[in-house]
């Protein structure tokens, strides 16, 4: 059997396992005061939201995963040829990342693009969140319920224009011939026009503007539970506001801070309309790069794997960091 | 070292609402000085304004003689004690105690110092490295002033700090905060609803109502007495008696009440034709006749036996029931239920005060 048939094959084992684990549960371990899941909605319905929930779980978000896993694991091949004697499994496809197979040189232009939407994944994240930090502080401790509203709209309904749209608008804006260029010439605060694009200002406005919100909700979320005394407690021990927030505030909504800031770095690193449309010419996001082995070199074993490189890493880098800074995963989603 | 507080024709207003109205105080330095009021009377805006949270809308308050006019709560000598206490629950005992003195720049080993100093103080010797939240009630109310004693204020300002407790446990934590504040000697400043704790623990208290201070003095005073209607009501039981003066003298005023003509002391100097409000404490009847204008008549209502003191409700002339309390050996017959008795007071323990806003139930 081909591996790809073998793929299909692992929800049924993950079903099988779970059904024993349930079997297993309800011989030895059942508590005859709460009534089983069966009991409780009867046969039928049981049935029917087993079967909701697997196809949600394994036909829209495993499987497809798991279909690409394994596809990063084949060599290129035309469609006629699959299943055929050069369909073969090999780790050939995560070895072109560093090694270009028709050169056998390093692949040094993939591995730079990867390592600078890394660096600059993180450094949007930072950026991101000293912008959002002072807003959703004071949207959770400070502000009156009006502003607040006002702010959340003004933060929300920027959100209903598509991204790309958006990056758009913002590449206008920002082009030599763009709106704040003429602006300002106009004005005589410069002569010619600054490069806002190519010197990637464009790049990090774009994709921090993009990831507000993704930021600002689990900031507020966490700091707007903070007890109000606390801050007072600390000031009135004399402690002046930059303590405050770095012994009080920013300690306590550290899992909120852990949460906004790996969401903004795995969207960032992922991104693809903001860094296409605002890059500057010589900024090569990684994501384009497995973008153009999908569509424009129709090598998808190798995208697979490219991508794969990047989600590995990511999550490698955001549990590192987690690590440092003493949260645990858990922490994050609560 | 302490410092007296002084508030100066102090008003805070919240837009169209006065919270504190024109409150003119001199607390000495020192002194344990109690605000005793119902919720909502003003006495929280009162210390918030006095640790600088709030800016009086008019007049000043002034500590050890300065104005602090413009000074923030992390420049005055003060420190505050929460109501929830506010302990930082990430921090340790002493990192809790010692965090004021951390954001002074003092040195790590002074801190350590400092925290044992001060957990031996109160009574929590060798238990800094514990997490706030492993300690119970009563040890986090010690933490919380070991905290607030380390900046070493001038006044200690103590926001109804054992309401959260529970009463075996309040009642010993009013002695412990005498005796921490004879030890260490600052002015206390204490805001409570809780006429025990203001009556037992204080020097003198402020009594206030609807943003008014109505009286200051000591507790016996505030008791025997109470300057206006509120603080006769609200300061431990009273019996109140509505009518208007018909004789007033030096010797006091008759007021022709529900029950008859009564008599009382007249500080106030009432004239006839005033209207006023008889107190007489439960403790100050006696279920015995007495002169014509100290005695009423009323059914019994019911008869409570508490132990050391036994009450007597009997229908009053409204709503509220006339309390009378006995002590064990009084040595009288307690009247049964049901029955028409006939109560009598002492003249002297009967107080005329003008009417006014009684406190409510």
């Amino acid at each position: 059997m081909s591996s790809r048939a073998l793929i299909f094959l692992v929800p049924v084992v993950v079903i099988a396992i779970f059904w024993a684990m349930s079997n297993r549960e309800a011989k030895f371990a059942h508590d005859p005061t709460h009534k089983s899941f069966f009991e409780r909605n009867g046969t039928g319905l049981g049935i029917v939201f087993i079967a909701l929930v697997a196809f949600w779980t394994l036909f829209l978000v495993v499987l497809p995963y798991l279909y690409m896993v394994q596809e990063s694991f084949h060599p290129r091949l035309a469609p006629m040829k699959r299943g055929g004697p050069e369909d073969f499994l090999t780790i050939g496809q995560y070895k072109s990342f560093f090694v270009e197979p028709t050169s056998g040189d390093w692949n040094i232009n993939h591995m730079k693009a990867f390592f600078w939407s890394i660096a600059y994944s993180v450094i949007v994240t930072a950026l991101n969140f000293a912008i959002c930090y002072p807003i959703a502080f004071y949207m959770a401790q400070a502000g009156t319920i009006q502003k607040v509203r006002l702010i959340m709209l003004g933060l929300i309904v920027p959100y209903w224009v598509n991204e790309i749209l958006r990056a758009f608008a913002m590449r206008l804006l920002l082009t030599t011939k763009g709106l704040i260029n003429q602006t300002l010439m106009g004005l005589g605060i410069i002569d010619t026009p600054f490069d806002f694009l190519g010197t990637d200002v464009g790049l990090f406005t774009g994709l921090s503007y993009a990831y507000l919100l993704v930021m600002v909700f689990p900031l507020y979320n966490a700091i707007e539970s903070l007890d109000k005394n606390q801050i007072e407690a600390a000031r009135d021990l004399g402690a002046p506001w930059w303590r405050i927030h770095k012994d009080v505030v920013m300690p306590y909504a550290k899992p909120g801070i852990a949460s906004g800031c790996t969401m903004v770095f795995m969207l960032a690193a992922g991104s693809l309309a903001a860094p296409q449309f605002l890059g500057g010419p010589r900024t090569l996001w990684f994501t384009s790069i497995v973008y153009d082995f999908f569509f424009q070199a129709f090598n998808w074993p190798r995208g697979a794997a490219y991508a794969f490189i990047l989600l590995a890493c990511c999550i490698a880098f955001v549990m590192l960091m987690l690590r440092l800074f003493k949260v645990s995963l858990g922490e994050t989603i609560r | 070292m302490s410092a007296g507080v002084e508030l100066d024709h102090v008003t805070v207003r919240f837009g169209q609402f006065t919270a504190v109205d024109n409150a003119t105080l001199d607390i000495k330095g020192g002194e344990f000085f109690s605000f005793l009021g119902p919720s909502g009377c003003g006495k929280t805006t009162i210390l918030r304004t006095v640790s600088g949270f709030l800016d009086p809308s008019e007049g000043s308050v002034r500590i050890g003689g300065q104005d602090m006019g413009g000074i923030g709560p992390n420049k005055r000598p003060t420190a505050l004690i929460f109501q929830n206490l506010a302990l930082f629950p990430l921090m340790t005992v002493a990192e809790n105690i010692t965090y004021g003195l951390r954001v002074r720049g003092t040195s790590k080993a002074d801190r350590r110092n400092k925290a044992g100093e001060l957990l031996d103080l109160i009574a929590l010797p060798g238990q800094g490295d514990k997490l706030v939240s492993e300690l119970s009630g009563g040890q986090k109310q010690r933490v919380a002033i070991a905290r607030a004693l380390a900046v070493q204020p001038q006044v200690l300002l103590l926001d109804e700090p054992l309401s959260a407790l529970d009463l075996k446990l309040r009642q010993h934590m009013r002695n412990e905060l005498r005796a921490i504040q004879k030890q260490v000697g600052i002015t206390f400043i204490y805001i409570t609803h809780d006429q025990g704790e203001a009556l037992t623990m204080s020097d003198r208290i402020a009594v206030m109502s609807d943003g008014v201070i109505q009286q200051v003095a000591d507790g016996k005073t505030v008791y025997d007495a109470p300057d206006t209607a509120f603080v006769a009501s609200f300061v431990g039981e009273n019996n109140p008696f509505t009518g208007t003066v018909t004789k007033a003298g030096k010797d006091g005023a008759v007021l022709e009440t529900a029950f008859g003509p009564l008599r009382g002391r007249n500080p106030k100097g009432l004239k006839a034709g005033d209207k006023a409000i008889l107190f007489v404490r439960p403790e100050s009847f006696m279920p015995v006749k007495g002169a014509a204008d100290t005695t009423l008549a009323a059914k019994v209502i019911s008869v409570a036996f508490e132990g050391n003191v036994t009450h007597v409700y009997l229908k009053g002339a409204n709503k509220k029931d006339i309390t009378l309390t006995v002590g064990r050996h009084g040595g009288v017959k307690i009247p049964e239920q049901g029955a028409k008795a006939q109560i009598s007071y002492d003249a002297e323990q009967g107080l005329v005060l003008p009417e006014g806003t009684m406190a409510r139930e």
